[in-house]
């Protein structure tokens, strides 16, 4: 296409250059970790509604198997990712804090696999049957939202789809398991870009990539040669590149209001990881029990992209590569930007874990914050307009009322503000505080 | 768990991002001192080594108000993130090299307790302290505040063969003359008066008195000097060369936006020459006193002035005109002090009505 190999023309305005940081694991090829004796699988792995349990301890499961149904329209079922016996159904620890039920399954060694029923010739299945497919197979927004990826490919009435988004930018420092995809997996992706397209309906396809990753550009670009309905787009290297507004605008100028979806102005964006999975789905019948992570960080022996088994703990994962040196001060589930740092390393890799970050104490910034000096860094920063060091001070002030009208629900958390600040307040920290005191505020009016 | 414990330690958890820009304040700070550097190195080539005892003075006022204030309500004492530093150099740079010890310490003593502090400390002071200390300089003690040395009258280490002899010799090398010592000078040696006034001063009273000619004459001739820093003036203000060499520094190192700086001397430039109509006028009108380092260094502090982008070029613009009619049509001939003062009192209304409509929403709206 004649797009490829340019520049987006567009540019969101704002955003941050934090140190790409990727080095260590952006040329590893993606390695296979052997599945592990026990799991831990959760019954909340996405946003929505949690799985009801349909196994009973000590049942026999196999690989594959359905062990959680959805637990409404947003919600995805979680299959078993070893064989092996249902030890127990209890509270864990889970990466965004807190408990939540999970499925303890002590593996049988044999990694036996239920009978995957692929469709060879996806091209005639009807809109509707794909996304049951996508649905049954479990499959959420892989990027880390883990939003249920049949829900989003369902367009409410009257709104119609005219292009697919893929998003291979991978904007987060650090992170390299999309990279790893689009270099060893392209044609999984583009097949699954076919069939996110059939099923929306959409006559044209973009797969965006940051042009910090010039082999995941190049075979992709290869691939898409003969296929004009499909671009692949390098994208100028800025964070936050790979968030869903910003990647629009980038790559279609397109502006997605606030209280709006992608889906009112017509686009539809997935993980490029997502789109390798639906292609599974489709084709090989293969539910969403696994993936690919980033382990990283200057405190972890052995960087790597591993294929996980959903479940594995991160304790499993982190000695698999090798154990820390030197010893972590923090370790993030996710990338640095938008990840979640965890007290426990006995939680789960989830299908939404795109990396384990582990820095070392060094590393983490602890100074004590002082006051906003106003330098205004932060609202040249925010990707989101708003103006992030008033908003702040509004919150220190516990003044929610303003916070709202300052547009505190607006902010889609991306740290920017936060990276820049010389004065190291923790904008971000005070509007996820804010949000949460607002929408209790609100729960309560309700009644 | 338990064995987890033992061999790692209590891991820090802490809301996103996990990693932050290099820059802080001290370093934001520090960087601005390196700024000032060159403006004060020709401060002191041009007037003499009282010049750093100027600012030094100036500096220690501050430290000491900062300390002091902050002793006082028991709170962490914070003269080592270097804003009172910044503060005391800033003040030191717009007065003369004239001013008496104790004005110099109590000036910038004053200002940064009640300009500052008052207001609970760095990131609160609604107006710049230096040019509230400038300011309340001025209105207590106006003569000593305006009492320019003729730079042409001190031997510099470099002039003393360029007729010397129209000179006060070994002025240059002392840095704790005071102005009784100059008339003493004066009368032993029968020399004139060293002090005189400043261009802009000089060419004010030109236009006053209708010699529109002259004037032009006078703004063209002493272009190059007021761009080298060759006249009378404040300690740092009057180099542009230095001040714009600091102001590139700043640029390059991402503490400055143009917003607030190419504004301020557009609308300086644009206003001035089609009011006099006379490049050389305007040009001089941005050499000349305090525009650069006003522009480059006081309008871009940070605290005083607007967050959002439109209200820092609402900001630059609005001291600009200031400037413009204080220079043209005011009493006095310089404006730059008064201009961002109040301007600084207008940045919480600049900013409340200048905040960005949200991403995507200008559109929906329309």
């Amino acid at each position: 296409m004649s797009l490829s190999g340019s520049l987006n023309v567009y540019e969101f305005e704002g955003g941050v250059h934090p140190p790409h940081s990727k080095k260590s694991t952006e040329a590893s090829s993606i390695e296979v970790m052997p599945p592990p004796k026990t799991v831990v699988i959760p019954l909340q792995q996405h946003i929505g509604a949690p799985c009801k349990v349909c196994v009973k301890v000590k049942d026999e499961v196999k690989r594959g198997q359905v062990i959680g149904t959805a637990g409404g329209f947003v919600s995805a079922p979680v299959h078993s990712s070893i064989s092996g016996k249902v030890k127990k159904v209890e509270l864990r620890p889970h990466i965004a804090g807190g408990e939540v039920m999970a499925v303890v399954i002590e593996s049988d060694g044999k990694d036996e696999a239920v009978d995957f029923n692929g469709v060879k010739d996806y091209k005639s299945l009807s809109p509707q049957k794909l996304r049951e497919i996508v649905m049954k197979a479990g499959i959420v927004g892989m990027g880390g939202a883990a939003f249920p990826t049949h829900v989003k490919i369902t367009p409410p009435p009257g709104e119609k789809c005219d292009v697919v988004i893929l998003n291979g930018a991978e904007c987060e420092p650090y992170l390299t398991s999309d990279h790893r995809v689009m270099v060893e997996h392209g044609d999984d992706i583009i097949a699954g870009l076919e069939i996110l397209m059939q099923v929306l309906e959409a006559e044209k396809g973009i797969i965006g990539i940051e042009d910090n990753k010039p082999d995941a550009i190049k075979v992709l670009s290869e691939l898409v040669e003969d296929k004009p309905s499909i671009t692949v787009l390098p994208l100028k290297v800025k964070y936050p590149q790979g968030a869903e507004l910003q990647l629009i605008k980038a790559a279609l100028n397109r502006e997605v209001g606030p209280g709006k979806l992608p889906i009112h102005e017509g686009v539809v964006v997935q993980n490029v990881g997502t789109a390798a999975a639906i292609f599974d789905a489709v084709k090989n019948g293969k539910p969403l029990y696994e993936r690919v992570v980033t382990i990283t960080g200057n405190s972890i022996a052995e960087p790597k992209n591993l294929l996980i088994r959903v479940g594995t703990s991160f304790k499993d994962v982190l000695e698999y590569c090798g154990g820390f040196y030197p010893p972590p001060g923090k370790i993030i589930s996710g990338g640095p930007m938008m990840g979640t740092a965890i007290k426990n390393l006995e939680v789960s890799v989830i299908k939404a874990t795109s990396g384990i970050l582990c820095l070392s104490e060094s590393f983490v910034d602890s100074d004590p914050y002082s006051n906003c000096i106003k330098c205004a860094r932060c609202v040249d920063a925010c990707p989101m307009f708003i103006v992030p060091s008033i908003l702040g001070n509004t919150i220190e002030f516990m003044n929610y009322e303003k916070a709202e009208a300052l547009h505190v629900m607006d902010c889609k958390e991306c740290g920017c503000c936060t990276f820049v600040c010389p004065a190291k307040r923790p904008l971000v920290h005070w509007f996820k505080f804010a949000k949460a005191k607002i929408v209790a505020a609100k729960r309560k009016k309700k009644g | 768990m338990a064995d987890n414990k033992e061999n790692i330690p209590e891991l820090i958890v802490s809301a996103n991002p996990h990693i932050r820009h290099m820059d802080s304040v001290p370093r934001i700070m520090s960087d601005v001192l390196v700024a000032l550097f060159p403006a004060f190195i020709a401060g002191i080539y041009f007037f003499g080594l009282r010049a750093f005892s100027v600012t030094l003075i100036c500096v220690l006022g501050a430290v000491c108000g900062e300390a002091l204030v902050q002793y006082l309500r028991k709170v962490p004492i914070t003269i080592n993130d270097g804003s009172a530093i910044v503060m005391g150099v800033l003040m030191a740079f717009c007065c003369p090299v004239t001013l008496p010890f104790w004005m110099a310490f109590l000036g910038s003593f004053l200002a940064i307790i009640i300009a500052k502090q008052a207001f609970g400390g760095l990131g609160n002071n609604p107006f710049n302290p230096a040019h509230i200390g400038r300011a309340f300089l001025l209105a207590s003690w106006p003569v000593a505040m305006t009492t320019w040395v003729l730079v042409s009258k001190i031997a510099t280490p470099l002039s003393y063969d360029l007729g010397g002899k129209a000179r006060v010799m070994g002025l240059w090398w002392n840095p704790f003359w005071s102005m009784a010592d100059i008339d003493k000078i004066c009368t032993q040696s029968n020399l004139d008066a060293i002090t005189g006034a400043t261009p802009l001063a000089h060419i004010k009273s030109l236009v006053a008195s209708g010699n529109m000619e002259a004037a032009f004459i006078f703004a063209k001739e002493s272009l190059f000097g007021c761009f080298i820093g060759n006249v009378g003036g404040s300690i740092g203000e009057t180099s542009a060369l230095a001040l714009l060499l600091g102001a590139v520094y700043l640029f390059s190192r991402g503490h400055i936006s143009w917003r607030i700086p190419v504004p301020m001397i557009t609308v300086v430039f644009v206003l001035t020459l089609l009011w006099t109509g006379s490049i050389s006028i305007a040009l001089f009108n941005l050499v000349a006193g305090g525009l650069m380092i006003g522009a480059f260094f006081m309008a871009t502090d940070m605290v005083t002035t607007p967050v959002t982008g439109t209200g820092r070029i609402i900001f630059g613009a609005g001291c600009g005109l200031i400037i413009f009619c204080i220079r043209q049509f005011g009493a006095y001939p310089e404006g730059v002090c008064y201009s961002i003062l109040l301007m600084n009192a207008a940045t919480p209304i600049i900013d409340h009505y200048t905040l960005p409509a949200i991403f995507g929403a200008v559109k929906t709206n329309a």
